[in-house]
């Protein structure tokens, strides 16, 4: 196995990813790959330190971000209010229309009744 | 007795996830004001523009906010953010590239020149810390936000592929020749950068 092959396994292993026996023994027996590996290994451990290298934001962020969602939680509670508006006018409609076929359903059994009456 | 600290600060961030979760502005209010400098670092470091930085911070408030009444609680309230960014980011960097047209490879000024410039920030090993951050500004948007998400943030390839709409088989390539590609800009073979990191 040539050093060539092992250097483009080596992005891929750094974390301690199993590898193959033929490539860990060429690793273990060539210092050009171990040192190849170590470069890695320092760059992996640099990039986790960046997590913590935090860079500082303008001033007027923390606001607008706040502002921006303050607009949003008024929208929030305009279509709570709208969609409950709504259900109240569906639900007034609802009463109606249920109060109508109530009031015609029992005019029609009073006017039954009374066409039997006149009947008998 | 004494108390851990940081698991006194978790246990207040879990108190005003819980809040916000019941509708509580003040609580998520707060919860911005104590993660949105690390959403924004993320957020540059992603975009490696400030501008769309503060965008992406503004969208991922407003989809977490949003969205946190689905937030289980699983996992830490920080890698959920972490999450909500990347995708925000994704997003935002599909659309600057459809609007400008830009190649992939395309990058703006790298932000963190600004910290070579600061006394405090003059050190040896902080210099070699502000090399490697332009080196990551500089990779092209794929391999960045792979790079970033995995090896800055420790993010499992499953989670970045999901935010990312990718295959978790693509974004291990792209991590690979990210990794490449910053070995390559930090050890340069003449040993003038060998030490770099």
């Amino acid at each position: 196995m040539r050093c060539e092959d092992i250097a483009r396994l080596l992005p891929a292993t750094v974390e301690g990813t199993p590898v193959d026996l033929a490539v860990q023994t060429h690793i273990e027996s060539c210092l050009r790959c171990q040192a190849e590996l170590a470069r890695y290994r320092r760059l992996l451990r640099a990039l986790q330190q960046l997590r913590t290298r935090f860079l500082e934001p303008s001033p007027s962020l923390l606001a607008q971000t706040l502002a921006v969602l303050g607009e949003e939680s008024e929208r929030q509670a305009v279509r709570s209010v709208l969609s409950g508006r709504r259900l109240a006018y569906v639900g007034a409609i609802g009463g109606a229309v249920a109060a109508g076929a109530t009031a015609a359903a029992l005019l029609l059994v009073r006017s039954r009744r009374r066409a039997l009456a006149l009947a008998s | 007795m004494a108390t851990d600290p940081t698991a006194e600060m978790r246990a207040e961030v879990d108190r005003l996830v819980d809040a916000a979760r019941r509708g509580d502005r003040a609580a998520f209010d707060e919860l911005v004001r104590r993660t949105y400098v690390d959403t924004y670092t993320l957020a540059v470091r992603l975009t490696a523009n400030e501008e769309d930085a503060r965008d992406v911070v503004q969208e991922s408030y407003l989809r977490a906010w949003k969205g946190i009444g689905k937030f289980r609680g699983d996992a830490q309230f920080s890698t959920w953010m972490y999450r909500i960014t990347a995708n925000a980011a994704a997003t935002l960097v599909q659309k600057r590239r459809r609007r400008r047209a830009e190649p992939l490879d395309t990058v703006d000024e790298p932000i963190e020149s600004a910290l070579d410039a600061q006394p405090e920030a003059a050190t040896e090993s902080s210099v070699r810390m502000a090399e490697l951050a332009r080196a990551v500004q500089a990779l092209p948007p794929k391999l960045r936000a792979i790079v970033v998400l995995k090896d800055v943030y420790g993010l499992p390839h499953e989670a970045i592929a999901e935010e990312l709409g990718i295959s978790v088989a693509a974004a291990k390539v792209r991590l690979h020749r990210g990794r490449k590609r910053l070995r390559d800009a930090l050890f340069e073979e003449d040993g003038r950068s060998a030490n770099a990191v």
